[in-house]
């Protein structure tokens, strides 16, 4: 199967058909609110991902996301534009109460969204089956990583587009391109995950909630912030999770970013607090078979995203014309006032 | 939309000495009408805040002599300027220099970006904090726009005369008290 033979839902009444899905590396982009999904498509998103302000998508932050109408809203001014909408209702449903996952694929279907991501397979199954026309994208939060996975996925549910979890090497990800029958889309720039997504327990453990049933890891509501003197302290729930003295950047109260002691020695145990920047990394992911970059940041405001998308859209039209790519100026937005190249060019300590 | 910076501008510490005998009460009530129209103009902003409407905020300018208390509830909303040092109990303190605040009010910086490098501090009620900050981020505001709006039928020249009065103000100051446009 080629992305162009690719089927597209059909579009609700009276809505503009969006642009086929093709083989041009394609940015998809975030957005938190409306406004961030305007700023978006004004940078120059192909795609944008946003999702419900409820606990089916994986960014379940306050004041964040969309309300069903407002889903549609968008929609239809993306469309408008010329862009697609991606619909991330990424989180696992309670075990007998799957009600409001199953209302999310409801609306996005009779909206004329342009795909669901969708991460639990029991929802997968209840998608293909009530809204066949429904483009199905596999969330990374289902940490499908091997070509077995993923064929069964596609297999099973039809899912046309796969998103990669972020362990996988640029060689590992042709080699997986060349053994299975969808789209893959990999993450750019943003915030970095560095555990296996969709199954991390770290935040479950200190707080109860869980990022990958209630959508937040690390909720605001657990997340503590005390000025010692110069010192700047972050801890979520019980759990001291950094320390810095004054005019040391603070990466977010994540668990997996944390600065702890062990042995004697304190330091980021489990991941330094950076962010991705694979933006230099395009060409050889383009080679490898790859169809979408993602930026993450659906928390972040429309700075962050008119800031980011047209970066990465200069940078990927600059490879669609041969020319090198620039890939300054993102440093001030980065976690930490780092960047990685993540596990696409893997070094360890 | 302006481009992200990575350094927040101060107010002259000379400005804000001088602002520091001011009576603070003609402001409280300039705040007090500009929120009030806010709720007419933006009342999916209020909405978008949900729960976390009712808390109580103390924004701290930390280059101005003094510190704004609100609760932006959609119904009933308080806004009043504050010596610093005197403000009530609240929820949440959201702390920085004046132009990374409106800069965070005219969706010109990344609040995120702003915590990351310390020039913007968060203390207390971390869910009321960022509610505030998304439902500000999703309404884009403009101020100038806001304070001509209170006039009524003169808003357009209002915002006329505002504009020229913010770039002047931006001039001597570095602070951007007008949104910068780039509607579709």
């Amino acid at each position: 199967m080629t992305a162009a033979t690719l089927a597209s839902p059909a579009p609700a009444a009276n809505t503009p058909a969006p642009r086929p899905w093709t083989k041009k590396l394609e940015l998809v982009c975030p957005a938190g609110t409306p406004a961030a999904m305007r700023a978006a498509i004004e940078a120059g998103a192909d795609s944008v991902y946003c999702g419900f302000a409820d606990e089916t998508n994986a960014r379940n932050f306050p004041g964040l996301n969309f309300s069903p109408t407002e889903m549609a809203d968008a929609i239809a001014y993306a469309h408008k534009r010329n862009v697609k909408v991606l619909v991330a209702v990424n989180t696992f449903p309670r075990a007998g109460s799957p009600g409001s996952w199953h209302k999310a694929i409801d609306t996005i279907a009779a909206a004329g969204g342009d795909a669901a991501i969708v991460a639990d397979i029991g929802l997968l199954d209840y998608a293909c089956e009530k809204h066949p026309k429904l483009r199905l994208h596999l969330s990374v939060q289902a940490a499908a990583a091997s070509a077995d996975s993923i064929r069964y996925y596609v297999e099973r549910f039809g899912v046309k587009r796969v998103v990669l979890p972020r362990v996988l090497t640029v060689a590992e990800i042709a080699a997986l391109n060349k053994e299975i029958p969808c789209e893959t889309e990999v993450f750019v720039f943003g915030g970095l995950c560095v555990m296996a997504e969709g199954r991390c327990s770290l935040s479950s453990y200190a707080t109860g909630c869980s990022p990958n049933m209630n959508g937040v890891c690390s909720p605001p509501s657990h997340v503590a912030y005390h000025q010692e003197g110069g010192a700047f302290s972050s801890r979520l729930g019980e759990f001291l999770i950094n320390k810095v003295p004054a005019g040391v950047p603070m990466p977010y109260p994540t668990l997996c970013k944390g600065r702890f002691t062990a042995n004697g020695e304190t330091s980021h145990i489990f991941e330094d607090p950076a962010s991705l920047d694979a933006s230099l990394l395009i060409p050889p992911l383009a080679e490898a078979g790859v169809t979408a970059l993602k930026i993450e940041g659906r928390q972040r405001s429309r700075s962050y995203t008119d800031a980011v998308v047209r970066a990465l859209r200069a940078a990927v039209d600059a490879h669609a014309r041969g020319k090198p790519i620039d890939s300054r100026a993102l440093m001030s937005l980065s976690e930490g006032a780092t960047t990685t190249r993540g596990a696409y060019q893997k070094t360890w300590r | 939309m302006s481009s992200q910076s990575a350094t927040v501008p101060e107010l002259p510490a000379a400005l804000s000495l001088g602002l520091r005998p001011l009576p603070l009460a003609p402001l409280s009530m300039a705040l007090k009408i500009l929120v009030r129209s806010a709720v007419h103009r933006h009342p999916a902003m209020f909405a978008r805040l949900g729960d976390q409407a009712g808390k109580r905020f103390v924004i701290d300018p930390t280059d101005l002599p003094f510190v704004v208390v609100m609760t932006p509830r959609l119904d009933d909303p308080e806004i009043e300027a504050v010596r610093r040092g005197e403000e009530p109990a609240a929820d949440a303190r959201i702390a920085g220099p004046l132009a990374g605040l409106v800069g965070l009010v005219h969706g010109n910086y990344d609040g995120d970006a702003l915590f990351f490098s310390r020039d913007l501090s968060v203390e207390g009620d971390m869910s009321a904090v960022v509610a505030l900050r998304n439902a500000l981020d999703d309404a884009e505001i403009d101020l100038v726009a806001e304070a001509a709006a209170v006039l009524g039928p003169l808003a357009n020249p209002a915002e006329r005369v505002g504009r020229i009065a913010a770039g002047v103000a931006e001039r001597i100051t570095g602070i951007a008290f007008a949104r910068t446009r780039s509607e579709p």
